[in-house]
Order: structure tokens, then C-alpha cells, then sequence
């Protein structure tokens, strides 16, 4: 293991080297609750390129949504710290004021909600929706800036786009309020473009129009995008990169490809097997990922995931691991027993001959009932 | 497609549960009628598992309330067990109620957040159980230990007290307290994440197999609805499109609008070329002024004026495999073609066996 490159949580490894729009070091979101400190996100580093797609990928639970809205800015409650650095563009944008934040929302980095039932005004015409910060970023009279909004809508496949300003959210159905949410997050033009779980509310085949149209935007517009989902299928054919959230942490990334063919988190495995696939047989038994998510005042000691996990060792309940790469430096993974690595197939078979629960998740042998108490 | 038809269904006496030419509509004002549900007709065997499949608004779930008479449906017959429930008075409808059984979609809203769990699981039996506390805990305990919740801790707590996945949990131990034959499964994974989803998935499987249950399974995602079942039934717009075996149907979908339906479905596999994929354009049409002949013409690829004029039938094109559509992508069986759907045979039938159309 002499090839290995430690990154991680040593600070300002990621040096922008002019290609990168965004490179987060560090970065930690941590909430005071009356039961103490909720670490959301605890100490993410990664950079992302112009006109790149990153996946962000994880159960609910394990920060994805809170690292985005971290990175924009958006954490703005009281019992909310953010720590370490997000670069934009060069610009560090942790202890940004909310009028600088405001300047740049919109304009340079912009956002796609997962609920376009509730991420819509209610009580405003879409119209009124998508020229107001039209008007106050680029200083556009009303005329021309319906003109932009009927462009905008256009461009996302909204028919009779002339006659849709002077509706309201509640006269849309899903599909199409999400096409408004996509149309309001790109009016400004953003080289940055953050989509939490945008399709999850949607049906399978509004989802595919939606995911299509993200994908042909940013091609359009070169603009970076970070997907967030708790879906492996939605993020497979879309992304550049995935990176696998678990438990405020990232415990895998890499390049999409060579994550699904040389996958090395067992977490990562858990995620993937759980999702039943249209090519199984019917009737085809899921190997699920046994027990829940961890709490996050009082996660367990050690490895995070060690508790659900088919490798665990001894180690893993003590020492957290680090983020490290055999063979590809782009693919870094946080585990001490490595799924294609004979200490990882070794860990394993131990844990398989002790009868380890859930290692006998991992090959199908726990009844459903046992698989949640784990 | 998207037609009516009796053809696909069973002998009545070897079904548990049969549904004829159902027909659910609300009233929307000025005269107006929603048509949710128009004729469908479908059968589920005892210990089959029937998927339902089809976008919001296609009546899928008003279905599946339509078989419990949550609300009674406009039309139609549900036969459970060569008893028409649509024909039972209200009074005998209710002691038929321990027969059938509901899981909703959102686990946490369809448990009351003000009871504690060993009440919530234990109402049922208030009705039609014992009424000895003592006896019902002694069902109640040992519903929760088959669903994987721990009966000592849980009995005293609240459901927020409890994940997603949990309250499913429960919400299952609920249905199963009265002995049900018959389960309507209304999406009960599409709320909880993948790894809780398979959990889900795995549990209603071992309890399907250890209490004889016989499943209506509604969901909207693919994957879930074929993992699950062993035959699919997939709706549009309140017909039935096609119903098939299940891996019959995947392998080899006839209707144009389940291969489209297939193409939608995410594949984790990056190898998968996404752009070859077809979409379907377009939305759902209104349920107030659903489209003459065929309801889903409208987005058909392989649409014509004979789909526009006569709605098309169920008909036979595989061993266990029905579809309701004039261009259906397999060549429909000769001998099991019923009378009526011969006219549409002669215009299918000219073409040469082995060329179905393409989309």
C-alpha cells in the first residue's frame, strides 16, 4: 500500500489550479439542538471542474442536502456553524455576508429544489416568479424581462409558453412546476447549478423529461451541476463523478464509471444491491442494507458505518478511516477492508464464518425481521 | 391501448379476488365528472401477488381503494371469494372488513401521531378481536416481533419516535393484526430510501409466504413493482393497458406505453446509453375529457385514426399475457383472439409474422 495518496481531512490539499469552479475543503456544518451538536456534514473536501457534473449520492440523513445548501450559503438559522472553505471561482465564500451571498445567488450559483409543490409561491404568478430576479440582477425593464421568461420557458419544453405567466403554481401539475423551478434557477445564466433530489417527487417518466433537460441545459450552457439524490440509477448515466455521502462524511468518490465497475465502500455496494433492477427475475431477493443511519449527536465510535457493515473488524469499531486510493488516484474511498482487495475478501469470509449478521445480509441469508434491529 | 376487455380474465372459481368493468368517478362541479377509473377489469389469484403500475392520475390508487368500498365504487363488481362487495349493504360490508386490508404511501401521516404504537396496532381488535388487553397484547406482540419491531420498547411510544422505515413497519403489523386474506398495498416503498425500500421489500415477501397473504402491490416505479409480483397489470389514464406474468411483460412489453414506461425506468449502470433511450412527450391528458378510442393516442408513437375512433380491446398475445391496443408490438395469438377483436386482426394480422411495428 506504498501507492497510496492520503487526502481527506488534512487541510488545503486541493490547490485551484484554474480548472476548478468550486473546491470545497473541509467543509463542516454542524447544528446545536437541545441534545447537542448534529455534525450534518463533518469535514467534506472535493473540487469541482467547469461544466462538470459531480452526483452526490446517500440515504436521507447523511448531509448531501446540507452540503449543498452549506456551499451556497443557505444555512442562515441561528444554531447553524459552518466551517473550512468553499472557493468559488476563487472567492472564499464562508463569512460572506448575506449581501455579498446575494449578488452571487442567481447569478453565479443557483439551486433546484426536490419539492417544486413547495418551492413555488403560491400566491405569485410564475411569471411575476421568474422575471424577479431578472429584473433586480440584470436590470431589465418588466417588458423585456417577460420576453426572457418566455424564452426561459421555452427552453424547458413548457408548450404555450406565452400564455403561462399569468398562472399560478396550483394550475401546473409536478412535471411542469419543476420545469419553472429549472427555468428560475437558470434566468440569471449560473456557471453553478445545484439540483437537490430534483426528481424524486416526480413519476418515472416526468423524471426521465427532467433529468434529460438538466443534462441537455448544462451541456447548452457549460455550466457545472451538482446532482444530489438518494438514487444510484438516477446519478449512473448523468455524471462525471459520484460522491457517496455516509453520515456527514464522504466515504467514496470517484469517477462514475470506474465507481460501479471497481466499487470499493461496502456502503457503496449496500446501495447498489438494495435497488431492485428490471432486469432481475421476479421474485428476486434484495440484499438490503441491515439497521438504519446512524445518529449523528452521538455517532458510533470509529468507522461510521461499521455497525451495518458486512467487512467490520475490530479496527473499524475504534479507528475512523481516511480517505485513500489503491491504483486510480481520482477513486478515493474511506474503508479499512477495501471490497476487491484480499483484506477486504478476507474480513469477509471471517465474518461470514462467525455468523456476523451483517455479513449474512451481504449474501442473503438474514430474515427481513432481523435485517432492522442489526 | 388503454381499452376494456374480459379477455385476460380467469375462471371466476379460481380466483380470490375478481374485478369487473369497474368504473369510479367524482363529481367536479358545474357538471363535471372525473372518470378515474373506467371499466377495468382484473383477477388476482389466492397467494398471487398482482402489481399495478402507471404514472399520478392514472387511477391506480383509486382502484385499489375502489376494491375495500373506500368509497364504493360508481360501477362495476369486486368479487372477493364469489361475493360481489359492491352488492353488500354497509352493515355486512363491515364484518367483511377483516378480509381486506390497507398500507398506505406516507408511513409517518397514516400512523395517529397521538397514540402510542401498542394502541395503534391493537385498534383493529378493539372491533373485531378481544377485548381482553391482555390477550390483545399477546397478538399484537407477536405481529410487531414478525415485522421486526422490538414489542417491549415500542408498546409505550409514539410513532415520530420511530424512522420512516419503522413506521412501515408498523403500519404492516396494523394491517395483519386481523388476519387478512387480502392486502392493498398503496406505495408503500416509494416514500423511504433504497436501503430501507429493500428491507421493506424483503419483509413483505416472508410474511406474503408465512401468513398465505395474496397482495395488490400499487406502485409507480418498475423495478420495485416486477421485484415484488407475479403478475403486473399496467394502467393508463383509468384503462387497463396490459397485464402479463411478470417477467413475460418485462422481456417482452406489447404495449407501446409499457415499452416507454420500461425506457423511463433508471438503470444503475453507467454503461446504459441514456439518450437512446425514447421519452414520453407530453402529460397526462385530463381525466375530465379523457381522448375518444384509445386514451393514450395522444402520445402514442405508433397512433393512427383507427386508435382515435374505437377504444381497443384486451386481447390474448402470449400464454399469460393481455393487451388492450390496435399496434401492439407482439402479433396477438389467432386462436385466443376473442370475436370482438377481430376486426383489428385483419389490419394486424396482414402484416408478416415476426415484423411487429416499432416505435
Amino acid at each position: 500500500m506504498d501507492n497510496e495518496i492520503r487526502v481527506g481531512r488534512a487541510p488545503a490539499r486541493h490547490v485551484d489550479d484554474g480548472q476548478s469552479l468550486l473546491v470545497v475543503d473541509d467543509l463542516k456544518t454542524h447544528f446545536e439542538v437541545a441534545a447537542g451538536s448534529v455534525r450534518a456534514v463533518d469535514g467534506v473536501t472535493f473540487s469541482l471542474a467547469r461544466g462538470r457534473t459531480l452526483g452526490v449520492v446517500g440515504e436521507s440523513g447523511s448531509g448531501k442536502t446540507v452540503l449543498s445548501r452549506s456551499i451556497m450559503g443557505l444555512n442562515t438559522t441561528s444554531n447553524a456553524t459552518t466551517t473550512g472553505s468553499v472557493l468559488y471561482a476563487g472567492d472564499e465564500m464562508i463569512g460572506k455576508s448575506s449581501k455579498q451571498k446575494k449578488a452571487l445567488w442567481g447569478t453565479e450559483m443557483a439551486m433546484v429544489f426536490q419539492d417544486p409543490m413547495t418551492s413555488l409561491n403560491p400566491v405569485v404568478t410564475i411569471g411575476r416568479q421568474l422575471t424577479e430576479h431578472v429584473r433586480y440582477h440584470l436590470d431589465m425593464g418588466r417588458k423585456e424581462a417577460n420576453e426572457v421568461a418566455i424564452a426561459l420557458l421555452k427552453s424547458v419544453n413548457i408548450p404555450e409558453a406565452e400564455n403561462r405567466l399569468g398562472n399560478y403554481p396550483h394550475q401546473m401539475s409536478g412535471g411542469m412546476r419543476q420545469r419553472v423551478c429549472i427555468a428560475i434557477a437558470l434566468a440569471c445564466g449560473p456557471r453553478m447549478l445545484f439540483a437537490d433530489e430534483p426528481t424524486t417527487a416526480l413519476d418515472v417518466t416526468v423524471q426521465h423529461q427532467i433529468l434529460n433537460l438538466l443534462a441537455e441545459q448544462q451541456r447548452d450552457r457549460a455550466m457545472a451541476m451538482i446532482l444530489v439524490t438518494h438514487d444510484l440509477g438516477v446519478v449512473a448515466g448523468r455524471t462525471d463523478e459520484i460522491m457517496v455521502m455516509y453520515a456527514g462524511r464522504v466515504v467514496e468518490k470517484a469517477p462514475t464509471a470506474d465507481l460501479f465497475a471497481h466499487l470499493r465502500h461496502p456502503y457503496t455496494q449496500g446501495l447498489l444491491w438494495s435497488i431492485p433492477k428490471i432486469t432481475q427475475a421476479k421474485h428476486t431477493r434484495l440484499i438490503a442494507i441491515p439497521g438504519r443511519p446512524p445518529n449523528l449527536i452521538h455517532p458510533p465510535p470509529g468507522c461510521k458505518f461499521s455497525p451495518r457493515c458486512a467487512y467490520a473488524q475490530a479496527i473499524c469499531r475504534t479507528e475512523e478511516p481516511v480517505l485513500r486510493s489503491i491504483e486510480s488516484s481520482d477513486h478515493t474511498f474511506a474503508c479499512h477492508f477495501p471490497i476487491g482487495t484480499p483484506e477486504g475478501q478476507a474480513a469477509l469470509d471471517a465474518n461470514i464464518a462467525a455468523e456476523y449478521p451483517p455479513a449474512l445480509a451481504a449474501i442473503g441469508k438474514l430474515r427481513a425481521t432481523e435485517e432492522l434491529t442489526v | 391501448m388503454a381499452g376494456s376487455g374480459t379477455a385476460h380474465l380467469r375462471p371466476a372459481d379460481e380466483v380470490l379476488l375478481q374485478v369487473n368493468d369497474l368504473v369510479v368517478e367524482f363529481r367536479a362541479g358545474r357538471n363535471r365528472t372525473i372518470k378515474a377509473v373506467s371499466g377495468i377489469s382484473f383477477d388476482v389469484a389466492r397467494g398471487e401477488t398482482l402489481g399495478l403500475v402507471g404514472e399520478s392520475g392514472c387511477g391506480k390508487s383509486t382502484t385499489g381503494k375502489a376494491i375495500l368500498q373506500l368509497p364504493r365504487p360508481t360501477g362495476g363488481s369486486v368479487v372477493l371469494d364469489g361475493e360481489d362487495l359492491v352488492a353488500l349493504a354497509h352493515e355486512e360490508m363491515r364484518t367483511r372488513r377483516t378480509r381486506l386490508q390497507m398500507i398506505f404511501q406516507d408511513p409517518i401521516s397514516s400512523l395517529n401521531p397521538r397514540r402510542m404504537v401498542g394502541e395503534v396496532v391493537a385498534e383493529p381488535l378493539n372491533v373485531w378481536g378481544p377485548k381482553n388487553k391482555d390477550e390483545q397484547w399477546d397478538i399484537v406482540a407477536r405481529i410487531l416481533d414478525q415485522v421486526g419491531i422490538d414489542p417491549g420498547p415500542a408498546r409505550f411510544k409514539r410513532p415520530h419516535e420511530f424512522s420512516g422505515g419503522q413506521c412501515q413497519r408498523i403500519s404492516i403489523a396494523r394491517a395483519l393484526v386481523t388476519g387478512p386474506e387480502l392486502i392493498i398495498c398503496d406505495e408503500p416503498v416509494s416514500a423511504l430510501d433504497v436501503s430501507i425500500q429493500a428491507q421493506i421489500l424483503n419483509l413483505l415477501e416472508d410474511l406474503k409466504a408465512e401468513h398465505g397473504l395474496t397482495l395488490v402491490f400499487i406502485a409507480h416505479d418498475l423495478a420495485v413493482v416486477k421485484n415484488i409480483s407475479d403478475r403486473v397489470a399496467v394502467m393508463y389514464l383509468g384503462k387497463m393497458c396490459e397485464i402479463s406474468e411478470a417477467d413475460e411483460l418485462y422481456a417482452n412489453p406489447a404495449h407501446p406505453y409499457t415499452e416507454l414506461l420500461l425506457g423511463s425506468s433508471p438503470v444503475p449502470d453507467p454503461s446504459v446509453d441514456i439518450d437512446s433511450v425514447r421519452v414520453i412527450e407530453g402529460e397526462l391528458p385530463s381525466p375530465l375529457a379523457p381522448p375518444s378510442g384509445c386514451r393514450f393516442r395522444t402520445r402514442c408513437p405508433l397512433a393512427d385514426e383507427q386508435c382515435a375512433a374505437e377504444e381497443p380491446q384486451m386481447r390474448r398475445v402470449g400464454e399469460d399475457h393481455f393487451v388492450a391496443c390496435h399496434h401492439p408490438l407482439i402479433e396477438p395469438w389467432p386462436e385466443g383472439a376473442a370475436a370482438e377483436s377481430m376486426v383489428s386482426m385483419v389490419s394486424v394480422g396482414s402484416k408478416p409474422q415476426g415484423d411487429p411495428p416499432t416505435l
